[in-house]
């Protein structure tokens, strides 16, 4: 073995993997929640389509989602070896055990959350992301006036067995500027619809906020990073936003759609 | 006596490493509350022994909180319900009278059970002899004070060197990991400037045959701190990490 794979096959290197990929989807929450905030626009979804296309079509982003992809499989397979190696290290189980008196609740349970995120992010990629890329989706055809912009004419377009092209242009005549894209937002407004969906979605980002309060920091002290002023920041960091504003604006969406749309 | 209590136990008995174990439960009654939990297993393998039966074994030497050799798992918790003490340093004040009081050996694979709650725990040993010394000169005796060393730097060191190597953060770790004994080890050379030789060697050692003896890998539960008897941070491991992948992956002519 070189000494670079020796290092990673180390206790410590396995857990620098979790942590580098963990971080990483972590940064991404933030990206990926800002762009999801366009679906509370009142505009038919135009802001919503145009940045999933965006998303799927700028080079820069669509090398980040392989990365993506990439840490998802690397961070789950290593939270399986490295849980499979912890079970091993003690096979006798304790009969009385007060983990409760010493250590989080989060920071002993991060394979059960996780595991729940996994079956989250795979329901979510073959609804959202395996649709829009593969799945005959509607178009929505946007007509915002050029002198008042609240002033949208929306069309929806069927499915007719191939996919129309993508197009933005301004109609001088009209005095209108014209959209033409896949109607992502119209399967998002469906499915949101859905109890069982909606409570998926709602479960998914409790686990989600309680796996990074311990993840965000606990992927921080992976690295070896400590610090005895500034490590704090990174704890009210990982409660707050990580483990609650998150989750909650997250969970906000489909609740908003489910009750009041 | 007035004031003393009456206790049930519910003991971990294991003939040798084959043996499968088994609970077994005793009464220990009329305990007083002045007594250490070791002096309480005394008396109860007293009247074991008065009784023609085979005494409960349990490791101890010191009896005083500094050789680290006393363990026990009481009641879910190593070193039983306080914090910052050794078993040997708990009082049986810190029960009630009629509570059952279970008592379980260190869990984990790299700590075989020898006969009822006593552990091997050679395997610190052999992690501390992959790394953990300094070289030194023979030759005259340095003057005092010689090499100037940062107050904060020696307090901290100093809080590293406080490990009693009693494996407490082994057994109250749901990973059974081995970080906080061997970052303690580490760091209190690292720290150091007589550490510095071997300082990038050191670690890549320690840690190879930590994971070589079969310890569990580190999640931040930060459980091994709290129960830990000599209150060693984890800010420790923290700094193990950070020596450990500066060897591996920054200082190409320290690798080993
Ligand atoms: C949105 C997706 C996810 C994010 C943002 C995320 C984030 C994190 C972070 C930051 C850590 C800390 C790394 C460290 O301690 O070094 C972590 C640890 C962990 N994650 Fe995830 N994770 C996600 C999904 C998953 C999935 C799908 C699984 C399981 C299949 C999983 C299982 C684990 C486990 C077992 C740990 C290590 C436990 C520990 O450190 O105590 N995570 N995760
Ligand atoms: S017997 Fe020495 S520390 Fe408890």
């Amino acid at each position: 073995m070189s000494s670079f794979t020796k290092a990673f096959s180390s206790t410590l290197g396995k857990k620098l993997i979790m942590s580098l990929t963990g971080l990483f989807l972590s940064l991404f929450l933030i990206i990926h929640l800002l762009g999801n905030l366009q679906l509370f626009k009142h505009d038919g979804g135009k802001a919503f389509n145009e940045y999933s296309y965006f998303m799927t079509h700028f080079a820069p982003i669509k090398i980040i989602s392989y990365l993506l992809y990439l840490s998802i499989v690397l961070h789950a397979v290593y939270a399986l070896v490295i849980t499979i190696g912890n079970g091993k290290a003690r096979k006798v189980k304790y009969a009385v055990y007060k983990g409760s008196a010493n250590s989080s609740w989060s920071s002993r349970n991060m394979g059960i959350l996780g595991t729940v995120l996994l079956v989250f992010i795979v329901s979510h990629m073959s609804n959202f992301w395996a649709e829009y890329h593969w799945g005959g989706l509607p178009y929505a055809k946007y007509e915002m006036s050029l002198t008042n912009p609240e002033d949208v004419k929306v069309t929806n377009i069927p499915y007719e067995g191939k996919p129309l092209v993508h197009s933005e242009y301004v109609d001088t005549q009209a005095g209108t500027q014209v959209v033409v894209a896949k109607d992502l937002y119209i399967l998002v407004m469906e499915l949101f619809k859905k109890e069982w969906y909606v409570a998926l979605y709602v479960i998914s980002m409790i686990a989600m906020g309680f796996h990074l309060y311990h993840g965000f920091q606990s992927g921080f002290q992976t690295l070896g990073w400590d610090h005895k002023k500034y490590k704090p920041i990174i704890d009210v960091l990982g409660l707050w936003v990580f483990g609650i504003i998150i989750p909650a604006v997250f969970a906000a969406m489909p609740l908003y759609v489910y009750f009041f749309k | 006596m007035s004031g003393n209590m009456n206790l049930t136990l519910n003991v971990w008995r294991q003939k040798n490493v084959a043996d499968k174990g088994r609970f077994v439960t005793y009464k220990a009654d009329d305990i007083s509350p002045d007594m250490s939990f070791l002096e309480m297993l005394d008396v109860v393998n007293e009247r074991l022994v008065k009784k023609g039966e085979d005494p409960i074994h349990f490791d101890h030497d010191c009896r005083e909180g500094i050789c680290g050799m006393c363990s026990l798992y009481i009641n879910g918790r190593p070193h039983g319900p306080k914090r910052g003490i050794t078993t040997c340093q708990l009082h049986m004040r810190s029960f009630h009278d009629g509570e059952t009081i279970t008592i379980e050996p260190w869990r984990a694979e790299a700590f075989p059970v020898i006969k009822d709650l006593a552990t091997d725990r050679t395997a610190f040993d052999r992690i501390q002899e992959a790394g953990g010394f300094v070289s030194v000169n023979t030759g005259g005796i340095p003057d005092a004070n010689e090499i100037p060393i940062p107050k904060v730097i020696a307090d901290e060191a100093f809080n590293s060197a406080t490990c009693i190597q009693c494996g407490a953060c082994v057994a109250a770790c749901k990973n059974a990991s081995a970080a906080l004994f061997v970052s303690a080890k580490i760091s209190q050379l690292a720290l150091l400037p007589q550490g510095q030789p071997e300082r990038y060697r050191r670690v890549q050692a320690m840690v190879a045959q930590m994971d070589a003896e079969g310890f569990g890998s580190c999640t931040n539960t930060g459980a091994c701190e709290i129960e830990c008897p000599k209150g060693i941070s984890l800010t420790n491991i923290n700094r193990m990490r950070r020596d450990y992948f500066t060897a591996k992956f920054f200082k190409e002519e320290e690798i080993n």
